[in-house]
């Protein structure tokens, strides 16, 4: 009762003192300690299931770990007949096939991005953006399907022959083209990630302020001027972050990748040879995994594809700030 | 010096007021508001029956107003009268607006400002905005970004300086050049804004309620500048504080509803307006 006390009584009516527990019932009636209490409780499940996630991942790969050691990442056997794993293989096919489509996909997907935002008209830009934003929905089965019957036919016929006699003397176009491969599999994660960059980026670049746009129209820049030179700058954290986007859907991509990529645990320096990826060996074998090693190895490739994703994105992380400090601070 | 003449000294003082040869204004500052630079000033915005639409809108109906150059034209009036449009119009800002449609002539020292090419235009007729909006980057690079979207690559450190120094900035930034423009106050941004204006020499500087986000004192400062800057430049400013029209001004325009009601020099509008509307608006009767 001490909770409700007079507020005629006294010149502080609603500051009566009504001691701690008192205090904390008003607040709890209030809605503040509910509220509190409840963001706090979903905010943590967020680092519980992450925690989890790696702790799992660490026990069941025990066997795995203490057999192999650092040696998991640095040999290239994959045989399960006589229980020699190494993780190189993958690895390289998951970083390769993600880079990639990275270097092909950035600068379609921002370029995009600004003819949606700054010069197409806004209805026609809102219908593509649409369009867009459905194509980043479409299950992953149904790229590798247009993989297996568009890209990798395109590939074997016309894009690897035509790379390996032009440009045949890199090592990274040597060999015949089989369709399958890892160029194969760039190309459809390229078309997966796309979308993505577009969609945010185009949503980035229309936030920037108009103040900006007429500040700098106003000193006769012309419209490319204005766009490439304030508006990208302005927008590019907001671009980065739709380019993390796209780098964790590649790198953690498995189904189109399984289908297209050739499946083949060797590493080859040429893209046109097939190779093999963290998510798609683990999908292809996991049911097949009869022995406790086998099993833990793929467990403990599951634990390294998390490490990647976790490495790359905090390098990207420490490469916004850090040229978000030489470039002079964001906008508040 | 010493034994310099009388006459002598007229002379010198009399080329001072020269618009092109002034580039500071210390001078002229002792004189009387309108004397000096009245006396050298000459047309340079013809505005004949300007009509701007948005849309099927139309928010200007018919404006006709001469600008001087080297002198300070204010335009007041209640919010949404078209003042701001009217200014946006002078160099084409209207045009980012779509569906903006605009009738009429405006001439800039004789050449009609439509037939112009817009980027030409706006780097002689400069403009700074009601909130102060300066680029992400160095105080260095807001005013240098001008010069250099114009090709211009010596002694870039100079003109960055002499414009500074022209929008009264200098003093208080010159050891932070390379800090981001976001760590100055919303007065210095302002004037930071000016400055980046200036940089690229234009003839005409349009300001669009440039002190409505700042305070009293930062507001004197940034008058006092619009002084200093006659002599070099031909300023036309939108204001919704009377008193500021007042003070800074050497003619102001009162509009109302898209129309032009009354145009004057500053002091005659505010003691003996002609119009019952203006002598009621300035009262403060509505508005």
């Amino acid at each position: 009762m001490g909770v409700s006390s007079n507020p005629a009584v006294g010149h502080e009516p609603y500051l009566a003192p009504r001691g701690k527990v008192g205090d904390f019932l008003a607040r709890l009636r209030g809605g503040d300690e509910i509220a509190h209490l409840l963001t706090l409780i979903f905010a943590a499940g967020v680092i519980l299931i992450t925690s989890l996630l790696v702790y799992e991942l660490w026990i069941n790969s025990a066997l795995s770990r203490h057999t192999f050691g650092w040696k998991f990442f640095v040999t290239s056997v994959w045989d399960p007949v006589f229980n020699h794993f190494g993780a190189l293989p993958f690895l390289y096919g998951t970083v390769i096939t993600t880079v990639v489509a990275l270097i092909i996909a950035v600068p379609l997907g921002v370029g995009a991005a600004i003819f949606l935002a700054e010069l197409a008209p806004p209805r026609a830009s809102d219908m593509l953006a649409f369009v867009i934003d459905l194509l980043a929905a479409v299950p992953s089965v149904i790229y590798g399907v247009l993989g297996i019957f568009v890209v990798v036919p395109f590939v074997r016929t016309a894009l690897g022959p035509f790379l390996e006699s032009t440009f045949g003397f890199l090592p990274l176009f040597k060999g015949p083209s089989y369709g399958l491969g890892v160029l194969t599999a760039s190309l459809v994660l390229t078309i997966m990630i796309i979308p993505f960059i577009i969609s945010v980026s185009r949503e980035v670049l229309m936030a920037v302020p108009v103040d900006q746009r007429e500040a700098a129209l106003a000193l006769g820049a012309t419209r490319w001027e204005s766009t490439i030179r304030v508006v990208v700058p302005f927008a590019s954290t907001g671009i980065a972050g739709s380019i993390f986007l796209a780098m964790a859907r590649a790198l953690g991509e498995t189904m189109a990748v399984t289908m297209v990529i050739g499946n083949d645990p060797r590493i080859s320096a040429s893209l046109l040879a097939p190779g093999y990826s963290i998510a798609a060996v683990i999908a292809n074998e996991f049911t097949e995994a009869t022995g406790a090693l086998y099993l833990q190895a793929l467990i403990e490739l599951g634990l390294v594809l998390f490490l990647v994703t976790f490495i790359l994105n905090g390098l990207a992380r420490l490469l916004i700030v850090a040229t978000e400090q030489r470039g002079g601070g964001t906008p508040a | 010096m010493a034994s310099v003449s009388p006459v002598r000294n007229a002379e010198t003082e009399n080329m001072n007021r020269q618009p092109d040869n002034a580039r500071d204004a210390a001078p002229s500052l002792a004189k009387p508001p309108e004397a000096p630079a009245v006396a050298s000033s000459s047309l340079r915005f013809k505005v004949s029956k300007l009509k701007v639409f948005y849309g099927s809108k139309e928010v200007l109906h018919g404006i006709d107003l001469e600008i001087s150059s080297n002198v300070v034209t204010a335009l007041i009036g209640p919010s949404g009268c078209g003042k701001s449009t009217f200014l946006r119009s002078l160099n084409r800002m209207n045009e980012t607006v779509r569906h903006a449609r605009l009738e009429g002539q405006i001439l800039l020292d004789g050449d009609n400002v439509l037939n112009m090419d817009v980027v030409r235009l706006r780097r002689r007729v400069g403009m700074v905005f009601q909130r102060p909006n300066p680029f992400p980057k160095s105080i260095f690079d807001n005013v240098a970004y001008g010069l250099r979207i114009n090709g211009c690559k010596e002694k870039m450190s100079d003109a960055v300086e002499h414009s500074l120094r022209r929008a009264a900035l200098w003093e208080e930034v010159k050891d932070q050049l390379h800090k981001s423009a976001y760590a100055l106050s919303g007065g210095q941004q302002q004037r930071l804004c000016i400055a980046r204006a200036l940089a690229v020499d234009p003839e005409v500087l349009l300001l669009d309620e440039p002190c409505s986000a700042l305070d009293p004192v930062t507001t004197a400062k940034i008058e006092e500048l619009l002084f200093q800057l006659k002599p070099t430049c031909t300023i036309v400013i939108v204001t919704h504080n009377m008193q500021q029209a007042a003070r800074a001004s050497d003619f102001t325009a009162f509009l109302l509803e898209g129309n032009l009601i009354e145009f004057q020099k500053t002091p005659k509008l505010f003691t003996t307006p002609s119009d019952p509307r203006t002598e009621a608006y300035i009262t403060g009767r509505f508005g």
